[in-house]
């Protein structure tokens, strides 16, 4: 057992917390040296924290010494420490990649602000991970959406702002209804500790306790873009600078995903089977409709943006198979991961080819296959991933929910899975298609720097290693021993 | 970890390792590709040699990684395994070498190569699959690595071809994942074994094992090219000669066949196979694309695609032989693994050199081609002679099994198919060779790139690839008897597929 | 009916007034107002539900006060966001053509 000043799960909130600060004040340069090297620090933390929940289970950790139901306790067991895990090892290969994305003379403005917003939402994530009552995690929601909102205005073109501006309506809005739903279940049991509030629901539960889980259940769907509050995320994400995209695309979203998971599996387990279909059912149609319109655009980073919809789909459809069968939660934190590492590669991969093309959009792309090999193949790799196929974390999560459909004997999600991955192979073709296009002549190409294609080409061959090594990831889901997954 | 398990590891790094440093050469270092390649290829077929002697002597090599609970990244390098990665391993050095003369001076050169190195570790990967994870694994792998090689000229038209390509085989993966996931809930791991493992399910499972045969089937049909998932093959006809030569006469197609074999031979075993009823349908389709296929080559002039609709007919011969029940057709349809791998990629070598050095893509075009390459038309004439199966040639001997197989299956109506197809390939071969030998040839070539030196009608690099398959077109059907052809191995194959026979 | 509950009633009446008008008003301010309805409405709720046995319960109020102040942060945030979006292109709403692209 750690002092409690040693404390991994504490130094993952405050180190963020402070790099944060210190990075306002000590400008771009500095201020990004520092963020990076506190992120390799927060890794180091987050793997030790792993190993630990792995070797003996959840532990919790009193802030300030003061538990629950006065004092925060932070909690950390199986499904947190993968989040962990998948944050601090998304953050730091984007912020290696912002570092040098901010340098030229355009984003010097950008990179100011950058670097305090980043550390606060990395802050905010960490703590959601950890976080064990309904209302630390509200205010943990919020931290996450006015920084995500931030970053999003980051490019400050009107376009932008009025992205940044409709994000932050439909966040507050969905994190106002969270809020009453806490609210509700405050006035109905007096308290807000996920642990205690299970066995409580299970009694039985009032009507006001069903009003609750809706809203809190909208909320944060509603956060997570799900078909149809997903009008928010194309444009935002779509039109922020990439690192800024990658950030927003392979975490943020998968924050209220995983409050959603946590709510469902934990407390509202009881109530949960009547909403299953109808997730199971939004979730397809966030699948077919986001691989639709990713097919139609022609901008690159609004293609990505729209995959970014049509895959939280896939998150969504383990709703209605948890109940079938457990490995249906395996199926959805491995996608989670292997999404998180493949569209942070994919936005990586975009930014670099709009460097180098000097336009956002698909035409611009022909010929850049000879210009900048290793993005494209990066791209490829992460596409690999979207796309489902082996030998990628992607297919591994796709074989799964395949499972688990099969063996409950839900056929319809088995073929909208298949259609998911054969127009992910559409869209994820398309770009590649156009780059590899022969075009006569030297059509003006930028050179970008190489670490910007280096960090992109990583994060891509991490989400395909993952496909061939899954054990010791489901190991820490499942925690030691009992193979019951969580709470 | 024993040398039995590092040698079918060993064998995926031989090309795997050169393919991924050949990317990062520039395009100029045209001597350290060709020797990483060379070195490639040789230690390839220096390690599929220690496993032939091994395999030959009963041993076993093998290899398995956990991915996740319940599946497993497995590799057995059995007999039937080692079929196609040798005749992979073979092709795969000539065509390396031809494709260094084929493309010298053009661009992208080390993308090509890399692909190049990517897309036979993936066929090897494939046939040395030892469940259906892995041999799924490797088949999309096949299909990722071959779709750059496909549009590598990166026009317009080849982009188009590269989309039918994807979306023929991308449909097809997802039909065999959703047959391999089903079978998997069935009965857990998949493991290719002798005489098959789902005999024990039951017969209450049976409406829905043949559900995922159909499946199954359907999912490697697309890339063995059966009617009527066969569309993308003439489409693919786009790539550059080499990669038509290697990957879509032999790797991609062989690994469609190949995956029929298994899936017959050690998913279900060719007993329960039968007692489903599941076999004669197989013949049935497999019968239509061998008269399918030809038939529509006799109305081809692009040479490539003329080829190319062969190919369509002649891999469903594999098929056919896999659906015939009895060692006999089992033999016949091993064997032609082999001797039509090495017969249609010489016909694409020429085809290749007919392109690269006079312009010809037409038959119409090649009046008098054989006064001007005589020996480039000799390998063509051999290769399209073992197509048609005239005697002395590997082709004879396969289809000399594949009638016997027949007839000792009862189904005296596939013998009739055979000698329909035979008569077919004649009708559109014989005139090409006419063409090439009789006539005259025109007082111009339509695109002369390379002129002739004396007696030299090509560069040696585009020539020495076709001889030396040519030869062993020759060789395989005259010596087809003795213990170390390809004939001997389907038998030794064969033999320890049923359970009570001996060859 | 106890003061309780009634506070409670007429907090949800707010929070679905406040929603509403953020969904349906179209000038960015009155958005912003009718946000903070919204969150007043919640919080009402919050304070209400908060008496037991005419006891304060300080838990509740805890909440009530971080909610408060995360609310002017948010409005702050907007306010700012508004401002920018009217000084670049002179609107003050969000344009609805631009909702889909």
């Amino acid at each position: 057992m750690t002092e409690a000043w040693l404390d991994p799960a504490a130094w993952l909130i405050l180190l963020p917390l402070s790099w944060a600060s210190l990075t306002f004040l000590a400008g771009p340069g500095r201020g990004g040296r520092l963020a990076i090297a506190a992120l390799a620090v927060q890794c180091a933390l987050a793997l030790g924290l792993a190993l630990e929940v792995a070797a003996t289970g959840a532990r919790v950790h009193a802030v300030g010494g003061w538990g629950a139901p006065l004092g925060i306790d932070l909690l950390a067991d199986g499904l947190s420490a993968v989040m962990l895990l998948l944050t601090q090892a998304v953050a730091l290969p984007i912020a290696v990649y912002a570092q040098a994305y901010f340098t030229d003379a355009h984003h010097r403005q950008e990179a100011t602000w950058f670097w305090p917003l980043a550390g606060f939402l990395i802050a905010a994530m960490n703590a959601l991970f950890l976080s064990a009552d309904l209302f630390n995690l509200y205010v943990t929601l919020e931290l996450l959406g006015l920084a995500a909102v931030g970053l999003v205005a980051l490019g400050g073109g009107a376009a932008q702002i009025a992205a940044a501006m409709r994000y932050l309506l439909v966040s507050l809005v969905a994190s106002g209804a969270y809020l009453l739903g806490v609210a509700l279940i405050y006035g109905s049991y007096g308290t807000v500790a996920i642990a205690t509030l299970g066995p409580l629901i299970g009694q039985g539960p009032p009507l006001a306790i069903w009003l609750a889980a809706g809203l809190m259940a909208a909320g944060l769907a509603a956060k997570s873009a799900l078909f149809p509050f997903h009008f928010w995320l194309p444009p935002a994400h779509g039109g922020a600078p990439a690192p800024v995209s990658a950030l927003l695309s392979a975490l943020v979203v998968k924050a209220s995903f995983y409050l959603v998971l946590r709510l469902w599996l934990g407390p509202f387990a009881p109530l949960a089977q009547t909403a299953a279909a109808l997730a199971g059912a939004l979730g397809a149609a966030a699948i077919l409709w986001g691989s639709w319109q990713a097919l139609r655009t022609r901008h690159i980073k609004r293609l990505v943006a729209w995959s970014t919809v049509a895959q939280l789909g896939y998150l969504f459809l383990v709703f209605p198979l948890l109940a079938a069968d457990g490995a249906a939660l395996q199926a959805g934190v491995m996608q989670a991961v292997a999404h998180g590492l493949a569209k942070a590669a994919m936005f990586a991969a975009a930014g670099v080819l709009m460097l180098a093309t000097g336009r956002d959009t698909l035409e611009g792309l022909a010929g850049v296959a000879g210009r900048v090999p290793l993005t494209l193949f990066a791209f490829g790799l992460a596409g690999v991933t979207i796309m489902g196929l082996p030998p990628s974390g992607g297919f591994l999560a796709k074989w799964l929910l395949i499972d688990a459909a099969l063996v409950s004997g839900q056929w319809g999600w088995v073929v909208v899975i298949i259609a998911g991955g054969l127009l992910a192979a559409g869209y994820v073709f398309r770009v590649l298609r156009q780059a590899f296009l022969v075009v006569p002549g030297d059509t003006g190409f930028q050179p970008v720097p190489r670490r910007l294609e280096w960090m992109a080409f990583v994060l891509a061959t991490a989400s395909v290693l993952l496909g061939l090594r899954g054990v010791e990831l489901m190991a820490l889901l499942n925690g030691p021993g009992d193979g019951q997954p969580i709470s | 970890m024993t040398l039995n398990e590092a040698l079918p590891l060993a064998v995926l790094a031989s090309s795997l390792v050169p393919g991924l440093v050949i990317f990062a050469l520039p395009e100029e270092r045209v001597g350290w590709r060709t020797a990483l390649n060379l070195f490639g290829a040789v230690s390839k077929l220096a390690f599929v040699a220690w496993l032939l002697i091994g395999v030959q002597a009963g041993e076993t090599y093998g290899f398995r990684h956990t991915v996740l609970p319940g599946i497993e990244l497995m590799f057995k390098a059995d007999a039937l395994a080692l079929l196609f990665v040798t005749l992979s391993t073979l092709l795969w050095l000539f065509t390396t070498v031809y494709a260094i003369g084929y493309l010298e001076g053009s661009p992208h050169r080390s993308r090509f190569f890399g692909f190049f190195s990517l897309c036979v570790t993936s066929t090897v990967g494939l046939a040395m699959a030892g469940n259906l994870y892995t041999f799924f694994v490797f088949y999309e792998l096949l299909t990722l690595s071959t779709f750059p090689l496909v549009v590598h000229r990166g026009t317009a038209q080849a982009m188009r071809g590269g989309t039918v390509y994807l979306a023929y085989t991308l449909a097809g993966g997802a039909l065999l994942l959703t047959g391999i996931v089903w079978l998997h809930g069935l009965i857990g791991q998949v493991e290719f074994t002798h005489g098959g493992v789902v005999a024990a399910l039951g017969p209450d499972r049976a409406a829905q094992l043949k559900l995922i045969f159909l499946l199954l089937i359907a999912g490697v049909g697309v890339k063995a090219a059966i009617v009527p998932l066969h569309g993308w093959l003439p489409q693919a006809m786009v790539a550059p000669a080499p990669v038509s030569a290697l990957l879509h006469a032999v790797a991609v197609v062989k690994a469609g066949a190949f995956g029929i074999a298994r899936i017959v031979y050690e998913v279900y075993g060719v007993e329960y196979a039968q007692s489903l009823g599941l076999l004669v349908p197989l013949a049935i389709l497999a019968s239509v694309t061998i008269v399918w296929g030809s038939f529509r080559a006799l109305f081809q002039d692009d040479l490539k695609k003329r080829l190319a609709y062969s190919t369509v007919s002649q891999v469903s011969y594999i098929a056919l032989g896999v659906a015939l029940f009895g060692p006999v057709g089992t033999v016949g349809g091993l064997a032609h693994l082999v001797h039509q791998g090495i017969m249609k990629i010489t016909l694409f070598f020429c085809a290749g050199n007919y392109a690269e050095t006079l312009g010809i893509h037409k038959v119409s075009e090649m009046d008098g081609a054989g006064r001007r390459m005589p020996w480039t038309t000799v390998a063509f004439s051999i290769g399209a002679l073992g197509m048609m199966g005239a005697p002395l040639t590997a082709g004879a001997v396969s289809k000399a099994w594949l009638a016997d197989g027949a007839e000792a299956a009862g189904l005296n109506w596939a013998v009739w198919v055979l000698w329909t197809s035979s008569l077919l390939n004649a009708a559109y071969f014989l005139p090409i060779l006419w063409r090439a030998w009789v006539r005259r040839p025109p007082p111009a070539w339509p695109d002369e790139h390379i002129p002739a030196r004396g007696r030299r009608e090509t560069a040696w690099l585009l020539l020495a690839p076709p001889l030396i398959t040519a030869a062993a077109v020759l060789v395989a059907g005259v010596f087809a008897e003795a213990p170390w052809s390809p004939l001997a191995w389907a038998r030794l194959i064969a033999k320890r597929e049923y359970l009570e026979w001996a060859p | 009916m106890s003061t309780g509950l009634l506070y409670a009633l007429a907090g949800v009446l707010l929070f679905v007034l406040g929603a509403a008008g953020v969904v349906v008003l179209a000038h960015l301010l009155r958005k912003i107002l009718a946000f903070n309805v919204m969150g007043s409405g919640a919080f009402l709720v919050l304070v209400g539900l908060a008496q037991r046995e005419g006891v304060v319960d300080p838990v509740p109020q805890a909440m009530v006060l971080t909610g408060i102040v995360v609310a002017v942060a948010a409005t702050a945030l907007a306010l700012g966001l508004a401002r920018a979006l009217h000084a670049r292109t002179g609107r003050t709403g969000l344009s609805e053509g631009a909702r889909l692209d």
